[in-house]
């Protein structure tokens, strides 16, 4: 049985639509991102399920319970669903062991058992000598772990996450990734994580949902993301993707294709149900191609545009196709050295057939 | 050529050091109308002739009267403050947390009566006994003649001063909860809170520095209410320092001045007593300011209808009532007539607006006073609210404290200042200003300077510095910065302030009841006098007037006020 069920899920704010027929099943312990740019609706999303919004139509349902409809609303207090906020959310007038309890008393357990449960929280987030603190004299990462504390000591089976690394530096977010995918594992609890950053989700979550303008474009693992992306949106979006025309798209078998790309013939990965195509979109990362030493293999020809030092690698934007109008972008190793209007020879080592909408795999 | 240089040095002198030049026009402005007279106050009562009596002071104050006087102050204000406090803050969170119905136009009913002149508040109370009274008349709940006033009695002061100020509080509060984070409150509910315990766990402690703040006005308006304690208080025998001030003054007059000057300074002593127990009560409540959403309203589920119909019966009860029964007083010939097709009349309305030539003028010069204090106080503001809130220093936060400070103090504070200050001839005229008009525009310039400056602050707050500094860069002057710069985005605040001064000081009693004479008369204190020579009908038609004319300034600025920058207009929602 899976541990959030949404179907047919749309929600507007006056006249503009947030959510547009949303509908996601997610399993039970299961770690879930859902990824997008800002302003496309995610945190509306988390919203609706943590039973802060109301919902035009569709329907959510928590554990084979529905707490969601047009005209069925479950009070966010009796959902039984942790949230951790984006800015943490500590009630700065009480102490850290004060906020942790806070659940517990008001679902009425004893005193002495409250108080080992939060002691025993605190612990596992390794801030048992914090407890007589005020959430003001804590640092950023401190702050995050005592919400996670929240959610530990509540034994919440749905912990909601919006955005918790958005405002922390770049060395906190590494220690506290792994902070999140320890609770993951210890908790077993089903997590639903909010994010714009691509990295943050692939890294954490077993599945992701990338949004857009309201609705959900592909939910899949991270490696099927990044390596078969359901839509143009998706492949440009997760991992730098290039999206460009190709021709004479012909499925040969094994989930492969050949098309000529720039007036090369080449082989692409493809869906099983992949037709015949005069033309169609592929998608490849920068890393997907490759500098060639001899000007006879199979490849492109191409000039540098600029080329930039990334440290590990020299990042190069090349400028390829017969009227050199097509835009590449390729790594290089490190010990080398491209300068802009130089002349190069690339070739493409893998690609993808982005699939037309009457093909593409339901998800 | 030569002609020209001294004038080109005066022009380059002017532009090199306007700011300094407006620094000290400001520093003349507030010390002379707000630091000096104070200070002449603190002369007078503490060393009147020139050394320091301990024992006179003694005597003073050790007086029975002044000892009644001073416990029933106290008490009077801290009972009414606390009213005003478990009022206010329970329509705050009714109004910004909750789900009740038709919020905007209670939110309106309910700041209207801190917009109606006390003493027109007072006068309507009383009236809601009398047999005039639409509501209570013809339920035969009207007083029989000869039976006491309930509200002429320490309670009854109580009760009107905590109904006057609740509104303080309401606005106070409802600001504090604007200010709360929503995710506070939905990491409550998530946790399993329902309405009640967030209200009680996570609101209410982190909205105490509000409830606090708002007490402390409550406090200083209360125990500076010259209109409810007078009009109450002096009938019914429970005399305030107020109204023993006010009585001496008309007893004695400016001979007593040493005197008064000696009770002006103890009740001062108490308001400013009273703000620092309230700040420090305040003071432990970690409250963060947060740019994010409002907070969610609770449901109230069930008992929906039946908050909203309380809420209403409140409004009722403390609005429509009294004003209602001074509508019924005033359409009737003589005070204690029944309202009825036989009694009623226009006769008083005719005599308050084109007849009596007393309220005539005194309205004329109210007008005038008003409309000229505007004028003064809103350039002097804009100039204090750069400084104050561009350029800083300790300079600029002692004027800010001093006109306040004119501002906590009771009116009649600064009335009793002003008459020391200006009693003695002034050194270029020859003659001295008390008994003029010009000693009332003084008072008012000191006394609403900060009510001016509060809402001009919020708009130079949202006004980002930058945008100044780069035009210092150009090479504008202070002059023409402010006029060009800063005055386009201040545009909104400044009808916000003009609109609540204008309110403020055309019905205005505390200030200048001791101020006015029989060559200086204002419309404010008008209404106790009619009161006090019997003709109560007609005072109820002045107040009626009074009430119109506030209502009607109030929808006006709805009307024309959308641009306005959220809560610089306390009655909108």
């Amino acid at each position: 049985m899976s541990a959030i069920d949404i179907a047919c899920l749309d929600k507007s704010f006056g006249q503009t639509q947030v959510l547009h027929q949303v509908a996601l099943s997610i399993g039970s312990g299961e770690f879930v991102s859902v990824l997008g740019p800002s302003g496309c609706g995610k945190t509306t999303l988390l919203r609706c399920i943590a039973g802060f919004e109301r919902i035009d139509s569709g329907r959510i349902s928590v554990d084979g319970h529905l707490v969601s409809s047009p005209d069925h609303h479950l009070p966010p207090e009796q959902r039984g669903i942790g949230v951790v906020f984006q800015n943490y959310a500590l009630w700065p007038h009480m102490t850290v062991a004060q906020n942790v309890a806070y659940g517990l008393k008001i679902a009425g357990m004893p005193r002495r058992e409250r108080e080992a449960r939060t002691a025993h929280a605190l612990d596992l987030v390794e801030l048992g000598g914090f407890a007589g603190r005020r959430p003001a004299d804590l640092s950023g990462g401190q702050r995050q772990r005592v919400a996670l504390a929240r959610c530990l000591a509540m034994e919440s089976r749905i912990v909601l996450l919006d955005e918790p690394l958005a405002n922390l530096d770049v060395h906190l977010r590494g220690a506290l990734e792994a902070e999140f995918a320890n609770f993951h594992a210890r908790s077993g609890a089903t997590m639903f994580y909010i994010t714009h950053d691509q990295a943050e989700a692939l890294a954490l979550a077993d599945r992701v949902a990338v949004m857009d303008h309201g609705c959900i474009v592909q939910f899949d693992r991270p490696d099927a993301l990044f390596r078969q992306p359901a839509t143009e949106t998706v492949a440009g979006f997760i991992g730098e993707g290039r999206v460009i025309e190709a021709e004479h798209i012909q499925p040969i078998g094994n989930g492969h294709a050949s098309a000529s790309l720039l007036g090369q013939s080449v082989r692409l990965r493809c869906a099983p149900d992949q037709r015949g195509q005069r033309s169609g979109k592929i998608s490849f990362h920068p890393g997907d191609l490759e500098l060639l030493a001899e000007d006879a293999a199979p490849g492109f020809d191409a000039h540098v545009t600029r080329a930039t030092y990334r440290g590990a690698y020299l990042r190069a934007e090349l400028m390829a196709g017969p009227s050199g109008s097509v835009p590449l972008s390729l790594n290089v190793a490190a010990p080398a050295s491209l300068t802009p209007g130089q002349r190069v020879r690339v070739g493409l080592r893998d690609g993808w057939v982005i699939p037309v909408p009457a093909a593409r795999a339901q998800f | 050529m030569q002609t020209k240089r001294p004038l080109r040095a005066l022009r380059t002198f002017l532009r090199t050091q306007d700011e300094r030049i407006v620094m000290l026009l400001l520093i003349l402005f507030v010390g002379i109308l707000s630091i000096a007279p104070l200070a002449r106050l603190g002369y007078a009562a503490l060393i009147p002739d020139g050394g320091f009596d301990a024992a006179r002071i003694l005597r003073t104050l050790a007086g029975g009267r002044v000892i009644d006087a001073t416990l029933n102050t106290i008490w009077i204000s801290v009972s009414a403050t606390a009213l005003a406090t478990v009022i206010g803050t329970a329509a705050a969170l009714l109004a910004g947390l909750t789900d009740m119905r038709a919020r905007t136009l209670w939110v309106f009913g309910f700041v209207l009566p801190l917009m109606i002149p006390p003493q027109v508040t007072a006068l309507a109370w009383l009236q809601a006994f009398s047999p005039a009274s639409p509501l209570l008349g013809p339920l035969g709940l009207s007083l029989t003649p000869g039976t006491r006033h309930p509200l002429y009695s320490a309670g009854g002061i109580v009760f009107l001063l905590g109904l006057y100020n609740a509104p303080l509080v309401f606005l106070s509060v409802r600001a504090s909860l604007y200010r709360l984070p929503a995710p506070l409150i939905e990491a409550a509910r998530s946790a399993g809170a329902r309405p009640l315990p967030v209200t009680r766990d996570i609101v209410l402690p982190l909205i105490r520095g509000g409830i606090f703040a708002g007490a402390a006005l409550a406090f200083v308006s209360s125990i500076g209410n010259f209109g409810i304690q007078a009009m109450l208080g002096i009938p019914a025998r429970v005399p305030t320092l107020i109204t023993l001030i006010y009585r001496q003054m008309n007893s004695y007059g400016p001979s007593a001045l040493n005197d008064m000057a000696l009770l002006a300074l103890l009740l001062a002593g108490l308001t400013v007593m009273g703000m620092a127990v309230t700040a420090w009560l305040g003071k432990r409540g970690d409250q963060r300011v947060d740019n994010s959403s409002r907070p969610p309203r609770l449901s109230l589920g069930a008992w929906r209808a039946p908050v909203t119909l309380l809420a209403w019966g409140y409004l009722a009860l403390c609005l429509i009532l009294p004003l209602t029964a001074l509508l019924g007083s005033a359409l009737v010939r003589g005070y204690g007539q029944p309202l009825n097709a036989e009694t009623i009349t226009f006769q008083n309305f005719a005599n308050a607006l084109f007849r009596h030539e007393g309220i005539r003028d005194a309205f004329l010069t109210s007008l005038w006073l008003t409309l000229a204090a505007v004028a003064v106080l809103i350039p002097v503001s804009v100039a204090l609210g750069y400084v104050l809130s561009w350029r800083r220093g300790w300079l600029a936060r002692g004027l800010m404290l001093a006109s306040e400070l004119a501002y906590a103090l009771p009116g009649i504070i600064i009335g009793v200042a002003m008459i020391l200050f200006f009693l003695r001839p002034l050194p270029l005229i020859g003659t001295g200003l008390y008994g003029t008009v010009w000693v009332i525009l003084a008072a008012y310039l000191s006394n609403f300077l900060a009510l001016t400056l509060r809402p001009i602050l919020g708009g130079y707050a949202q006004i980002d510095r930058v945008l100044d500094e780069a035009a210092q860069l150009t090479g504008a002057s202070l002059f023409a910065r402010l006029r060009d710069i800063a005055l386009p985005g201040l545009a909104p605040s400044v009808m916000a302030s003009a609109v609540l001064v204008f309110m403020t000081a055309i019905n205005e009693i505390q200030v200048s009841v001791l101020l006015v004479t029989s060559r200086a008369q204002t419309i404010g204190p008008m209404i106790i006098f009619l009161e006090e020579a019997g003709s109560s009908t007609l005072a109820a038609a002045v107040g009626c007037l009074m009430v119109a004319l506030v209502l009607i300034l109030m929808l006006a600025s709805l009307i024309f006020g959308r641009r306005l920058p959220p809560g610089v207009l306390p009655w909108r929602d």
